[in-house]
């Protein structure tokens, strides 16, 4: 099962390759991770989504909060939480397909972010399911590339699920 | 004031009262090397390896349980330490490891003797620093020995560049240290500790199995209060040798490949284990699906990644060996009725006839030297009163089954990594943490020299080493799966050509003794014992012995096979596969 892991670690150089090594060392896969600053500069948050069976996710989760720079572990997944993505596609539809494209755009409350002759990049942010179902809405138009940004998470306050 | 880094090192190493530290050096550490020329205080022990100053902190550290340092300079200076750092890591032993590194400005560009050692060493150190700053260097000390010797203990290491050391700051030492990350669990939970009583309460066929944490933590006493107060059967990971005297009669001595015939019988017919410091390894279970198949299990561990690793657990205690035992003896103390001793009988009296059936033995010859023979003589002659150290293959395994350890931090042995070359370093750094005791490396011809160049170090430090080599010209235990899984074809195990060790160690300035019949076993032992310097002692042994009982790679640890039954344990094998 899928899990979204979601960490506070020092702001110390090295610590990413501390996770990443822990996670290739021990053969345990990441789908996405993205890491930013919190509101105090020396404490980075991580997100990582991984999956494994309940086994693994302990293991995983237990291994990330014994590396000396980690300061909390959330596994989301047990958590009431909101989480999103964002990606940004490069589409190059035909003339008669534009339209589609603008109108799917509205739909999905993205945004055309660049254009040219040929091209329309769009930005859209949502959680998981709507990227993807962009992503393959968008694909008879012809997209040329796209990049996301993996998934972000926070906790809904208050609430934890049974 | 301000003081220059290397003296800022010297002074935090002072302070954390470090009297010992082994090394080699090179290009950039020699500002630090220079200090400790006149050192009154700090004694450098030159080793003629970095993976031998690695191994000699570790047996400094086994041997004591105070932390292990090390001091080497850049580039194949630290690299050559990783095989030390990593044996270290995997059986939880304190180190501080000194890295020499390029000048800041350099660090990256590829310099002469540059290498990203940080990097390199951080999947098997418990953490490492590189000091960037100067102002940081004292506290960066002071965190490296409180990580390394607190919670699960590990390997540190610092690594410093050459600028660091030469330029000058003010000295800063802070009395304590609080990592907000880094908060080690030692009481373990109450409830859990309850549920335990209640369930060790009643047990009809418990069994304890100590590992290596119960000699970190200190908690042998408290094992032993336990074992006694109501007689639980008591059996030893190799790490855990020493925990319970292997002569207590609540001994079952090793569980797992080559553990007793009883250790495992009684894992597999036990209704309760109790694990202690210790983590599930695959030398020890077997067939991870057939094991203990009728058991409850209580895992107490300092490392919560320890429990449900390998195996299920239904009561986890995360938490210090000593203090998690002294709080469960509390509890049992009170908890514990009368009539369930008669139950606890029955199960020894079972135990009891499985050490009967098949004890831990082998054919004595007397035509040639068994390898089993020189272990039992050397315990015979040194009544556990001494500090085993071992390599790794048969010699280890030999060691481990014949030689009763008595007393905890007695064997010192490369349990996890499993590091040919380990003994004989080890065996160094413990005799000079312990210059009084009776020091024996239990080696064999082949690992013995993986790490030959250090009898250098032995005999110029006039270190009283004994090295019993069970001398077989082959790598034994490469052998024995080749001759019992690969239809005897030995690939690269036969050594062909052994030194003569007696000439190798006279070349060194140590002393060489040779048996090559049973009864000189004796009389060398005897004398290489007398003698006051390093010696070798070159056992020529029976090559076709083998390291029985076996379990197979990944068969239940109660498929074992029997020195007596050869013919059987192949058909048996053949079943298996």
């Amino acid at each position: 099962m899928r899990h979204t892991i979601s960490l506070l670690v020092e702001n110390k150089f090295g610590v990413l390759s501390r996770i990443a090594g822990l996670f290739s060392g021990r053969g345990y896969n990441i789908e996405s991770l993205s890491v930013g600053e919190t509101i105090d500069p020396q404490i980075s948050t991580m997100t990582i989504v991984t999956s494994g069976d309940d086994q693994i996710i302990e293991q995983i989760t237990k291994q990330l909060n014994k590396l000396i720079d980690v300061i909390k572990v959330i596994d989301m997944t047990e958590f009431d939480h909101v989480e999103r993505e964002m990606v940004l596609i490069k589409v190059a539809p035909k003339q008669e397909d534009k339209a589609e494209v603008l109108r799917l755009t509205e739909i999905f409350r993205g945004r055309v972010v660049d254009s040219s002759k040929t091209t329309y990049t769009v930005e859209v942010t949502g959680d998981e399911k709507k990227i993807q179902a962009f992503i393959e809405l968008l694909k008879p138009a012809g997209i040329k590339e796209f990049v996301r940004t993996g998934k972000i998470a926070i906790v809904r306050e208050g609430i934890k699920k049974s | 004031m301000k003081i220059t880094g290397a003296e800022i090192l010297i002074e935090s190493l002072k302070r954390e009262g470090v009297k010992h530290i082994f090394g080699y050096p090179g290009g950039v550490v020699l500002n630090i090397f220079d200090l400790l020329y006149d050192n009154k205080d700090i004694q450098l022990i030159l080793t003629r390896h970095e993976q031998g100053a690695v191994h000699a902190a570790d047996g400094y550290a086994r041997s004591t349980g105070k932390p292990g340092v090390v001091l080497v300079t850049s580039g194949p200076g630290a690299t050559n330490t990783i095989t030390g750092i990593a044996t270290a890591s995997m059986d939880s032993i304190p180190l501080i490891v000194f890295s020499g590194q390029v000048p800041t400005m350099l660090i990256g560009n590829d310099a002469f003797q540059e290498a990203d050692i940080v990097g390199i060493s951080r999947p098997c150190t418990k953490y490492n620093f590189l000091v960037k700053d100067i102002k940081d260097l004292s506290n960066i000390v002071r965190e490296a020995f409180y990580i390394a010797t607190s919670g699960r203990p590990g390997p540190v290491l610092i690594d410093l560049p050459k600028d660091v050391t030469a330029s000058k700051a003010e000295f800063i030492w802070q009395e304590t240290v609080k990592i907000r990350s880094y908060n080690p669990t030692y009481e373990g939970n109450k409830w859990m500790i309850i549920q335990a009583a209640h369930l060790i309460a009643k047990s009809k066929r418990a069994v304890i199995i100590a590992g290596g944490g119960v000699i970190i933590s200190g908690g042998y006493r408290e094992l032993r209060e336990l074992a006694e107060f109501i007689d639980i059967p008591v059996t030893m990971t190799l790490m855990g040798l020493g925990s319970l005297p292997g002569t207590h009669e609540l001994s079952l001595g090793m569980p797992g490949m080559h553990g007793t015939y009883y250790a495992n019988k009684a894992i597999q017919e036990a209704d309760l284990l109790i694990a202690i410091g210790m983590r599930f390894d695959d030398r020890v279970t077997g067939k991870l699906d057939a094991f203990a198949p009728h058991a409850k299990i209580i895992h107490i561990d300092i490392d919560p990644t320890s429990i449900r690793k390998n195996v299920r657990v239904d009561i986890p205690i995360v938490g210090d060996v000593k203090r998690v035992l002294t709080a469960l003896n509390k509890v049992l103390k009170e908890d514990i009725k009368e009539q369930w001793d008669e139950v606890r009988k029955a199960w020894l009296r079972q135990i009891d006839t499985w050490k009967k059936e098949r004890p831990m033995t082998y054919t004595y010859s007397d035509e040639v030297i068994k390898p089993q023979f020189v272990v039992e003589k050397i315990y015979d002659l040194t009544k556990g009163n001494a500090i085993i150290t071992t390599e790794v293959g048969q010699n280890q395994m030999w060691a481990a089954q014949f030689y009763k350890f008595d007393r905890p931090r007695t064997l010192l042995t490369s349990g996890g990594l499993g590091t040919m070359g380990y003994g004989f370093p080890a065996a160094i750094g413990a005799q000079i943490a312990h210059p009084d005791k009776l020091v024996i490396d239990i080696a064999g011809d082949g690992s013995i020299q993986m790490n030959i160049q250090e009898l250098a170090t032995a005999v110029i430090n006039k270190l009283p080493v004994k090295v019993a080599i069970l001398n077989n010209h082959y790598l034994g235990m490469v052998r024995q799966w080749q001759e019992l899984f690969f239809h005897e074809r030995y690939s690269y195990s036969h050594l062909e050509v052994v030194p003569d060790f007696v000439k190798v160690a006279e070349a060194y300035g140590a002393a060489g003794l040779k048996a090559t019949r049973p009864s000189e076993v004796e009389p060398v032992l005897k004398e290489g014992f007398k003698i006051k310097k390093t010696v070798f002692m070159d056992f020529i042994v029976d090559w076709k012995e083998k390291v029985y009982p076996m379990v197979p790679a990944n068969a239940p640890i109660d498929h074992m096979l029997f020195e007596e039954q050869k013919e059987k344990s192949e058909k048996k094998l053949k079943a298996l596969k």
